[in-house]
Formats: structure tokens, sequence, C-alpha cells
């Protein structure tokens, strides 16, 4: 391979970890503060995506710069909507109970979701690429790419990942959820109100999941079945990191994007299996994940 | 004289009873167990075949059903997938007491079900299932293929793309992994390696099924810069494709071949160009250039499109297809059976070689011999058309069965390696797009 075709992959490789970790830092967040596997995240992935292309539809006859507010509206809206009924009145309930009931309850609302996001969008793949469109492509050694997905989505996720060190680390709010996440009897006792922090935690990493599919969707057809290979991947690429770390995540998805790249431009035929080849390495080496640390059990 | 009285009644319970074993009592309702994908990626194909089947069902019923009884449609959903699937196939064949079952669309699908159709001695039809193996490995009684297999429609493809772009030197593939992939690309490299052996395949590439993005994929085509470039992908995935290749200019520097891409071109609208290469598993195409001026061929797709929102695709011709051939069987059993409703060893014997015509594209024949299908190919390149908001086909050649389907008991692969360059000069007729 030379110095050019190395280039290139190493630009299609942070275009494709931009994403990843966009999708994978909300599912992360959420272990971190909850201690939950969201298997739900892939479904908020794809409501995401399908309400964003929605709302872009809709609002780019009327122009197309539209578009991009439209994408963060519906990450939002899905975060509030979605995430906030899975974590007030499924999660909620089962607080203190057996951690494999918090599973099982997302995975129902996963299945839950999958089909009714069948009945609201249909099975026809949906596309609307707008959003990608609007800005030109950029060439590169005579390779043109778009500069939606070369510098808008890792400039996107470079700001998340700033975004989120800021505000967990810089400010109070950020500062309530770093307690309740170390010691939620502690902070409870010093009137923190822990049933908050842990709702507002799971509407962001639920809007965080539904960024990632909003903005996918300009380069990407919406189809069945989508949220369900988003939620694997962005489970490989957490548990690799070690779940709860979010610049671990960052790092993780950089890795498992350039590796794939460069996988594909060298022995194609393995492409399918890098991130998860990486995983089982990381995990037989340090079980707690490349970042992760061991925990010691409270009595 | 009380003998012959004897006699005479002796006789005529005999007849009666004899009479009776032959003929079938005609039941109230002719019963059709469907495998289709109602959910999961490939429902792009199963819910358009779905809504034909109970349109056809419909208007089969409105003219007297079959042979004068009623059809009534049970449907399976194919995405449950693995043992769900056969488990409730078994249910609907045993229990529900279907008469004939239709299945299915995957490949996997067929592999699973065709031993338990022959094991329960239900008539299947293998209405969309490509895998070209099935019938090649083992005689089959109560299953047949109502449609052609992938050897046909990528050689069809492959024939067009070398009849109308004869100097290619490189060609790079990109295809789903999974079965689909994997196969048509054996099939399609096979007869090229035979037909035309100086090409050099620089670049063979099989993203995961149900990849969001193929950013990568494109960069190293465009790197490569591949004189032609194939993909049999289908549904959101071949879209995806199609459209970040579209958006980096890939389309434009190499030729594509979308070997199974007619299901498509209407959601692609006008995001695909002009000038590429398209199959369409048979020849299917709601614009068949033989059939687009028949009433019944227009009215059908017309009600399609009405009920569904967008014109057939070849998913829906392949269920018509199905529902003639059952049609046909029966009335053909009927007929050996002097009139009488007909056992279903009966049906399945004269299902065995028969020919029938669905009017939306060139008649269909079960091969005897394996009971496979054999069907016309059409292929054509997109083209702009005034008042159509996605590309139609234009110089759309349509392949004769007979020339491009392997011959029965000898392997698909073995028979296009037999294949010599002076294949491709076969004539086939060329159609214009208006």
């Amino acid at each position: 391979m030379n110095s050019t075709l190395a280039i290139l992959a190493i630009l299609d490789g942070i275009s494709y970890a931009a994403l990843v970790f966009l999708v994978s830092v909300g599912l992360s967040l959420i272990f971190g503060v909850l201690r939950v596997v969201n298997v739900a995240h892939g479904s908020l992935y794809a409501f995401g995506a399908y309400l964003a292309a929605t709302f872009s539809l809709a609002i780019a006859p009327i122009s197309p710069w539209l578009t991009y507010p439209a994408l963060l509206a519906a990450s939002i809206v899905i975060g509030f909507v979605c995430g906030g009924f899975i974590e007030r009145f499924l999660l909620r309930p089962l607080s203190g109970q057996e951690d494999v009931l918090q599973l099982l309850i997302t995975f129902a609302a996963f299945m839950i979701m999958d089909n009714l996001q069948r009945l609201i969008w249909g099975v026809q793949p949906i596309f609307a690429a707008e959003p990608l469109r609007l800005l030109p492509n950029v060439a590169v050694f005579g390779v043109s790419y778009t500069s939606y997905q070369v510098i808008l989505l890792p400039g996107v996720a470079l700001a998340t990942l700033f975004g989120l060190r800021y505000f967990l680390r810089r400010t109070l709010s950020g500062a309530v959820i770093l307690a309740v996440t170390e010691d939620r009897e502690a902070s409870t006792a010093i009137g923190i109100d822990a049933k908050r922090v842990y709702f507002v935690t799971f509407v962001i990493g639920a809007s965080l999941a539904a960024l990632g599919g909003a903005l996918a969707s300009p380069t990407t057809s919406l189809v069945p079945g989508m949220g369900a290979d988003m939620i694997v991947l962005s489970f490989a690429v957490a548990a690799t990191a070690g779940l709860g770390q979010i610049e671990g995540t960052a790092l993780t998805a950089l890795m498992i994007g350039l590796t794939r790249a460069f996988v594909i431009y060298l022995q194609p035929e393995f492409e399918v299996l890098v991130p998860y080849l990486l995983m089982v390495l990381v995990l037989l080496v340090r079980p707690f994940g490349l970042f992760g640390a061991v925990q010691v059990r409270k009595i | 004289m009380q003998f012959l009285k004897a006699a005479v009644a002796a006789g005529l319970v005999v007849a009666t009873f004899t009479g009776t074993s032959l003929a079938q009592t005609k039941p109230s309702e002719l019963k059709i167990g469907i495998t289709t994908f109602l959910s999961g990626p490939a429902s792009v194909f199963g819910v358009p075949a779905k809504a034909a089947a109970e349109m056809i069902a419909e208007d089969l019923n409105k003219k007297g059903g079959i042979g004068g009884v009623p059809v009534k449609l049970s449907f399976i959903d194919e995405g449950a997938g693995g043992e769900a699937l056969v488990s409730n196939y078994r249910r609907v064949v045993q229990d529900e007491k279907v008469d004939a079952t239709f299945a299915s669309i995957s490949s996997g699908s067929c592999t699973q079900l065709v031993p338990v159709a022959e094991d329960l001695k239900v008539m299947n039809f293998m209405w969309d299932c490509g895998a070209a193996s099935i019938l090649e490995t083992k005689k089959y009684r109560y299953n047949f293929r109502t449609q052609a297999n992938g050897t046909p429609e990528m050689l069809a493809v492959l024939l067009y793309l070398l009849k109308t772009k004869p100097d290619f030197k490189t060609i790079a593939v990109v295809n789903q992994d999974y079965a689909w992939g994997r196969e048509s690309w054996e099939i399609f490299s096979t007869a090229l390696k035979a037909m035309k052996p100086d090409v050099q395949v620089v670049a063979e590439l099989f993203p995961k099924f149900g990849a969001p993005d193929y950013s990568t994929e494109v960069s190293r085509l465009l790197a490569l810069r591949p004189d032609v470039v194939l993909t049999t992908s289908w549904g959101g995935d071949l879209d995806t494709l199609v459209r970040q290749a579209g958006q980096r200019g890939l389309l434009q520097q190499s030729t594509f071949v979308l070997g199974i891409g007619e299901s498509s071109i209407q959601r692609l609208g006008k995001d695909l160009p002009e000038g590429l290469i398209v199959g369409a598993r048979g020849d299917h195409w709601f614009l068949h250039p033989e059939k687009k001026n028949d009433a019944a061929f227009k009215a059908f797709n017309e009600a399609f499109k009405a009920k569904t929102g967008a014109w057939p695709i070849y998913p829906v011709y392949h269920m018509a297809q199905a529902f003639k051939a059952l049609q046909t069987a029966y009335d053909k059993a009927i007929k050996s059976n002097g009139g009488n409703w007909p056992t279903r060893e009966q049906v399945v014997d004269a299902t065995a070689g028969t020919e029938f015509a669905t009017g939306f594209g060139r008649p269909i024949t079960l091969r005897p011999e394996d009971n496979q299908g054999l069907e016309a190919q059409l292929v054509g390149v997109t083209k702009s058309v005034p008042g159509y908001d996605f590309k139609l086909l234009d110089n759309i050649m349509i392949f004769d069965p007979k020339m491009i389907t392997n011959p029965a008991g000898v392997r698909s692969v073995e028979w296009l390696k037999t294949l010599k360059p002076d294949f491709v000069k076969m004539d086939v007729p060329t159609f214009k797009a208006q």
C-alpha cells in the first residue's frame, strides 16, 4: 500500500469512526451512570434516523438549509420522548432489582420499537440526502469525498466528545451526575435527586443515539432492521473501550474505523470481522476493556 | 333371474364406490400457505409480494377461483427464520391443511423448507429463491421452481455487458456478504472467465449485509478505476451503495452493472444516472416491451400501483407466476381426471412439465427432468424518459431461457466453464424504451 492509499484509508476510517462514536458514546454514558446495558439503543438510533428523514423531507422544499436544524430537532425529540419514556416507565420501576430484568425490559422495548418503526415508516427504504448534497465534495489525490462525511461528521463527533467532557467535569450538573455515578447512597444523603439524574442521563444518552441516526440519515438508506445492526456494533465498541469510558469510546471507535478501512484496502474479506475480532482480542487480555478498570464490589 | 338381479346390484355398488374413489369431493376452499418476508430488510420484496398475492387471490375468487373453488391464503413471515420458520411451515401444512405452499424468497429458507415439503408430501412452489443448487443436487417430486434461478439471471446480465461494452479490461465486484452475494459472483465470474478470459478482476468486496456505509469501498474503487463495477446487492444496501457512489462520481467513472437492480429503480429516482446496466430476475418490467400494450397487463400494473403506490417489481410478478402455475396445474389435472376434482398426487403429476403464461412476460415451462422453471431474462440500460421521475430501461434485451439455462443434470458452474467466447454472439432481440 502506498502513502496515497494510506491517506485515503485514514480519511475513510475517520469518517466511519465519527459515526460509530456518536452512536456508541450514548450507550457507554448510560451504562456508566445507570449501569444499564440499553438494548433499545439501536432502536433509538433508528428512530432518530427515520424522524430526521421525515423532518428533512418535509422542510427541504421550504429551505434545504433548514434540514440541519431538523436533524438536531429529531434527535432531541426522540431523546426526550422515547428515552424519557423508557427510563421513567420501564427502567425506574425495576430500579434496585436484578440487572438481568433491566436488560430484558430494554430488549422488549427494542422489539416493540422495531415493530412500531415498521408500522410508522413502512418497509421500503427511505433516503433523505438533502443535508449531504448541500455541502460540496472535496478531492484528495484525485479521489472525491463528500465534505459532510470527512469534515462535518468528524467535527460533530469531536464537538460531542469535548462537549461531554466539559459538561461532566466543568459544570455543576455534570458534577452531580458524576457524584451519583460514584456513590448513589451518599449523593442522595446530601440531597441530590438520583432519580432525576438518571432520567437526565438517559435522555442525553438516548439523544446521542438518535443524533447518530439523524446524522447517518443523509448518507444511508433507512431500512427495517437497521437498529439491530447498530446495537451490535455500538456494543462491540463500548465493550472494547470499557463500558462507561467516554474518551475510551472515542479512541476505540477511531481504532475500529481505521482498522476496518485498512482491511478493506488490503484484505477486504475480513471487513465484517474487524470490530468483533478486536473486541475478542481486547477482552481476552483486558476483560474490563481497553480503558476500563476493575471495580471494587461494595458490600 | 335372481342371479341377474344380484349381479346388477353388485355391479351398481362397485361402480358407485369405484367412482367416488377416483373423484375427490370438491373442497369448499383451496388453501395456499405462502412464506414471504414481512419483517427485516427483505420485506422490500416480501411486502409487495404479499400485496400482489392478496390482489391476485381476490381477482381469482371473483372469477370463481381455481376449478370453481375459491382460494384462501395463509402467510408465514420468513423474517422469523430458522426453526421458527420451519415450525410455522409445518403448522400451516399439518394443522391448517393447506393444499399447496409457495416457499420462499430467501434461498436459505428454500433450502430449509424444500425437504420438509417433500417429507410432508405437500406441493411446494419455490416462487422467488434463486439458488440453482437446490434442484441440481436432488430430484424432488413435490417441489417446483416457478421461475428461473441465479444462473440464467446472472448469465443474461453478463451477456448484455459483453454485447454492449465488449472492450472492458478490468472489473470489480461489491456484493452483500451472504449466500446470494457470493453465489451470484461465482456464477458471473465463472462465465466471464470462460467467455472473456483476458479481463482482470481488480477488487472483490463483500461488505456486511445491511452495511450502512460504503464510503471506504467507494474510495477504493475510485482509486482503482475499474472499467466495470458489478453489484448484485438489493434493497436498502443497493440504494445506499448507488447513492454514495453517485455522490462521489464513481457511477460516472465506471460502468455500473446492477444485477437485480430492477427492484430499486423507482426508489432511486433521479439519483440513478443514465447508462447503468440493470437486470430484472426474469423478464419483469412494468413496461415489458412485448406486453406493455396488453390490456390485462396494464390493468394489473395500474391496480397494483393504486393499491401500493408503486409500480410492480419482480417479486410481484414472481408471485403471479406461482399462482398461474398452480391454476394451470389444477386445470390440467381436472381435465385429465375427466372433469372431477383431482387428488393431490394427480395435481403433482400434472405440474411436472407444465407450461404456463401469466400474460405479464413470456411463458414459463417447468422442466420435467428437475422441476426447474425456464424463464426468459430481461436486461436493459437506464435512461431518462419525460413523464417519469425515475429512470426507465432502454435497449432492452430479452434472453431465451433455453439458451442460457444449464441443461438438467449438469451443475451450473460446470456448465458455465464450458461456455466459449462465441456464446456472446447469440441473437437477442433489442427493444427501445418508447
